[in-house]
C-alpha cells in the first residue's frame, strides 16, 4: 500500500508496534491508542518520532495532553463511507493545532483524496497503487470552494467580497417584459 | 431568482468533470459497483429497477424558463419525454444510460443544474417555502438563507460521508409550507422580544420507520451563526451517529438515544469553540448572496383588476380555478398561480417534455420566466398579474395543468412505489390514479375541502404518508399488495403523526377505504366548513374505523 506524502510516493519510515511488543529503540514508531496514553511518560522521552493510531470512536480530546510531543496521528477509515475521522482531523488540525504528521489509513481511495486534504490530512496510505499515482490530479480536480476550513484554500465566503459586481446570468434574461 | 456566478458555474463544471471520470472508470472496471455506488448517488444516480435514475436539485425550488427547458430536452434527448418532481424539490428522470449520463449533466450543468448531493449519505437538497420571496406572511425571503446553506454544505470534506443522509429544510412564513418540522434539521425564521430576525432550530425530525417530529434545540439563533451552528449540529452527528444499523443511523435516533437536552448541550459546547471564527457571517457576505437573487420588476397595478371581475364573474370554471389555485401575492395587483401536475388518472408529479416547454413559455409571458417547485408535487408560477389570470387558464387548462384540485383529496403526494423502485413494498402510482379517478367529480372534492393524502410504496416514507390527513403505507403480505391507512396526520407548524385506522386492506380495496373514510367525515363534520384534519381532531380514529371495517 503506497504512501503518499507532498504529492510522491514515499518510503514509510514509521513501523507499527502492537500492544504488547517492545518499542524499539531509535525508529519512527506508531502505537495503538491504549499504549501510548499507557506508557506516556517513558515514550516521552524517546529520541525518535512517537505516532499514534487514533480510532474513529474515540475522542480526539483525550489525545489533546499528547499532541506537542507526538510526531504522528494516523487516523482509520474502516471503510471509506465511514467519514468519522474526517470531524477528528479537523479538530485536530484546527482546534488542537496540531502540526504533526495526520495520516489517512484504512480504505483510501482517489475520490477521497481531496476531502481528506481539505480536513487536514498530509499522508496518505492509498489503497490502490492506481490511485497514488495520480494523486496529484486528484487535488486538482476542483478549483473552487464553497466552505472554509483549515486548509488555506481560500473560501468563496471570502472571495467573493473581493470581486465586484457578478457576471451577466447565463441564458436567458429574467424579467421579459 | 438566484443569479449564479463564476464560482459556481465552475464548480459545477469541475463535478461534471469529475464524474464523466467515475463512469469511465467504472465502465472500465477500475471501480467496482461497491466503490461506484456512493459517488454516483452523490451525484443524483440510483439504480432503479429498471434503468438508472436521475434526480436533479432544483435549489429552494426556484426554476428559470431556461432551466425548465433544459430539463425538457434532458427529458426528450435521454428519458421518455418527462420528469417526476419530488417532495423534496428535485425531479427524477426515470430511464437514462449509464454512459450518457455525463452528457445529460453537462447538458444541465450549462443551465447551472445539477444533482451534486440529492442522493447518498450527505447533506441534500435544502429545501424552503415553494413561495419564498412572494408570501404575504413572510418575514424574509428564505431563500438567501437556504443559498447560504447550499453553498456552505457543497461538496463539504467533513460532512460527505455522514452516517445517514441529511436533510434540511427553512420557512420564513408563519405559515410552514416546507414541512421543516419532519426533516434533520428543520429552520424556523421569526423574530425575537427584540425585533431582530433569527432562527428557531428544530432536529432529528423524520419519517421513514421510525417517524419523529422534530424537536426544538435552539428557540432563537442569531443570522450571523447560521453556518457555525448547522456546522456544529452536523460534526456532532457524524461523529456520534450509528453508523452500525443502516435503519438507526439517522439524526433522528441519536437525538432520540441521547435525549433532546444532551444533544443540545453537546452542539452547544461545539458551537462555542467554533461560533466566532471562519463560519461567523458577515453582514456583507450576506448582502452578496441577497443581490444575486434578482426580483422581478413588478408594475404598479391594483388588486382585482376589471378584467379578472368580468372572468370571473362569467366563467364558472374559471371562478372554481382562481378560488382553488390562485393565491394572494405580497405586491399589488399580482398572483401566486398553483399549477395541478395531479390530473385524473395520471402520476402525480409527472411533467411532460412538452408541458415543461409550454410551461416555461407560459412563465417568459406571465411570470417573469420564473418557476417554482412545491413538496407537493405541483408547479407554482410566481409571479402573474391578476389581469393576465384568465389568459394564463386558458393556456394551462389546454396543457392539462389547471385542474382546480389544489389542496384537495386528488391533490395527492405519491412516491414512485413498486413501478419503479426497488426499495417499495407496493405500487403507489396506480392507487393514486384510482384516487384521483373516484373523485374527478370537482363539485365532491370542493365539499370534502382541504384533504391531503399521502402514499408511500414502502415504510422508508417518501410519499410523507405519516403526515398526510390520509396517509397510505404500502406493504407486503405473503407476495401481495396490502395498503395500511393512518389520518389525523399533518405536516405544517403543528406537525403531527397519523393514528392507524386498522388492519392493513388488499390493493383491490384501498380505493374504496378512502371512499369510505370521506363518506364518513361528511356525515361526522359539525358545519360544511369544518376541515377533515379537524373532524379527526374532534373525534378521534374510532368513528372512521368503524364505518371502514364495519363491512370489512
Amino acid at each position: 500500500m503506497p504512501l503518499v506524502k507532498s504529492g510522491r510516493i514515499v518510503e514509510d519510515r514509521f513501523v507499527r508496534v502492537l500492544d504488547d511488543a517492545p518499542v524499539p529503540d531509535g525508529t519512527a514508531v506508531i502505537l495503538p491508542a491504549a499504549r501510548l496514553i499507557a506508557d506516556a511518560r517513558e515514550l516521552v522521552l524517546r529520541q525518535a518520532p512517537t505516532g499514534v493510531i487514533w480510532p474513529n470512536d474515540r475522542r480526539v480530546a483525550e489525545l489533546a495532553p499528547y499532541l506537542d510531543w507526538i510526531a504522528l496521528v494516523a487516523l482509520v477509515f474502516p471503510t471509506f463511507k465511514d467519514g468519522r475521522a474526517y470531524s477528528q482531523a479537523r479538530l485536530l488540525r484546527e482546534r488542537y493545532e496540531f502540526r504533526g504528521e495526520m495520516r489517512a489509513t484504512g480504505q483510501v481511495l482517489r475520490d477521497q483524496l481531496l476531502f481528506l486534504h481539505r480536513a487536514g490530512f498530509d499522508a496518505f496510505e492509498v489503497t490502490k497503487d492506481k490511485d497514488a499515482a495520480v494523486f496529484a490530479e486528484a487535488l486538482q480536480r476542483y478549483s473552487v470552494f464553497y466552505q472554509p476550513t483549515g486548509d488555506g484554500r481560500p473560501s468563496t465566503l471570502k472571495t467573493r467580497l473581493a470581486q465586484t459586481k457578478p457576471s451577466a446570468v447565463h441564458g436567458r434574461r429574467e424579467a421579459v417584459r | 431568482m438566484y443569479v449564479y456566478d463564476d464560482f459556481d458555474r465552475t464548480l459545477v463544471a469541475e463535478r461534471v468533470r469529475e464524474f464523466r471520470d467515475q463512469v469511465g472508470r467504472r465502465l472500465s472496471g477500475e471501480l467496482t459497483e461497491e466503490e461506484f455506488k456512493p459517488l454516483r448517488l452523490m451525484n443524483g444516480v440510483y439504480l432503479q429497477l429498471h434503468a438508472y435514475m436521475l434526480r436533479i436539485a432544483i435549489p429552494y425550488g426556484t426554476l428559470s424558463s431556461h432551466q425548465l427547458r433544459t430539463l425538457a430536452h434532458v427529458a426528450r434527448r435521454y428519458d421518455r419525454n418527462y420528469g417526476h418532481f419530488t417532495t423534496r424539490q428535485n425531479i427524477q428522470f426515470n430511464w437514462i444510460k449509464l454512459e450518457e449520463l455525463p452528457d445529460a449533466m453537462a447538458d444541465l450543468a450549462r443551465a447551472g443544474l445539477h444533482g451534486m448531493q440529492t442522493s447518498g449519505n450527505c447533506v441534500r437538497n435544502i429545501t424552503t417555502d415553494q413561495w419564498a420571496g412572494v408570501a404575504p406572511d413572510e418575514i424574509e425571503d428564505a431563500r438567501i438563507w437556504a443559498e447560504l446553506l447550499r453553498q456552505h454544505l457543497t461538496l463539504h470534506p467533513e460532512f460527505s460521508f455522514l452516517p445517514r443522509k441529511f436533510k434540511i429544510a427553512l420557512t420564513a412564513s408563519a405559515h410552514d409550507r416546507a414541512a421543516v418540522k419532519v426533516h434533520d434539521i428543520g429552520l424556523r425564521m421569526h423574530r425575537n422580544g427584540a425585533g431582530e430576525t433569527g432562527f428557531e432550530v428544530m432536529v432529528g425530525g423524520g419519517l421513514g420507520r421510525t417517524p419523529f417530529i422534530a424537536k426544538t434545540i435552539k428557540p432563537f439563533l442569531p443570522k450571523r451563526d447560521l453556518l457555525s451552528y448547522v456546522e456544529a449540529i452536523i460534526r456532532i452527528y457524524n461523529q456520534y451517529g450509528r453508523r452500525d444499523n443502516i435503519y438507526k443511523a439517522r439524526i433522528k435516533i441519536l437525538v432520540h438515544e441521547l435525549g433532546a437536552e444532551k444533544f443540545a448541550a453537546e452542539v452547544e459546547q461545539e458551537w462555542q469553540s467554533i461560533k466566532d471564527g471562519a463560519l461567523a457571517l458577515d453582514p456583507a457576505v450576506v448582502a452578496d448572496i441577497a443581490s444575486r437573487f434578482r426580483y422581478p420588476d413588478y408594475e404598479e397595478l391594483a388588486d382585482s383588476p376589471p378584467e379578472l371581475i368580468k372572468a370571473r364573474n362569467e366563467n364558472k370554471h374559471f371562478r372554481r380555478w382562481l378560488d382553488n389555485s390562485v393565491a394572494n401575492h405580497k405586491v399589488a395587483g399580482h398572483a401566486i398561480v398553483t399549477l395541478s401536475l395531479k390530473p385524473e388518472g395520471e402520476p402525480p408529479g409527472d411533467a411532460t417534455a412538452a408541458q415543461m416547454d409550454v410551461i416555461a413559455d407560459l412563465a417568459d409571458r406571465y411570470s417573469f420566466g420564473e418557476i417554482r417547485v412545491g413538496h407537493e408535487q405541483n408547479l407554482v408560477l410566481p409571479h402573474v398579474a391578476q389581469r393576465d389570470l384568465p389568459a394564463l387558464w386558458r393556456a394551462l387548462d389546454e396543457i392539462g395543468v389547471a385542474t382546480p384540485n389544489v389542496s384537495l383529496i386528488s391533490d395527492i403526494i405519491a412516491c414512485p412505489g413498486l413501478d419503479y423502485c426497488s426499495l417499495a413494498n407496493a405500487r403507489s402510482i396506480p392507487v393514486a390514479e384510482e384516487i384521483t379517478r373516484r373523485f374527478k367529480d370537482l363539485d365532491l372534492a370542493h365539499n370534502l375541502g382541504r384533504l391531503h393524502i399521502n402514499i408511500s410504496g414502502c415504510i422508508n416514507a417518501c410519499g410523507h404518508h405519516h403526515v398526510g390527513h390520509i396517509g397510505i403505507l404500502g406493504v407486503e403480505k405473503n407476495g401481495e399488495e396490502f395498503y395500511q391507512v393512518t389520518i389525523g396526520g399533518r405536516a405544517g407548524e403543528d406537525a403531527e403523526l397519523g393514528k392507524i385506522l386498522g388492519p392493513a386492506v388488499p390493493y383491490g380495496e384501498i380505493a374504496d377505504v378512502v371512499e369510505d373514510i370521506a363518506a364518513a367525515y361528511l356525515e361526522l363534520r359539525e358545519r360544511p366548513d369544518e376541515l377533515f384534519i379537524d373532524t379527526v381532531s374532534r373525534v378521534g380514529v374510532d368513528p372512521f374505523k368503524e364505518r371502514v371495517y364495519a363491512t370489512r
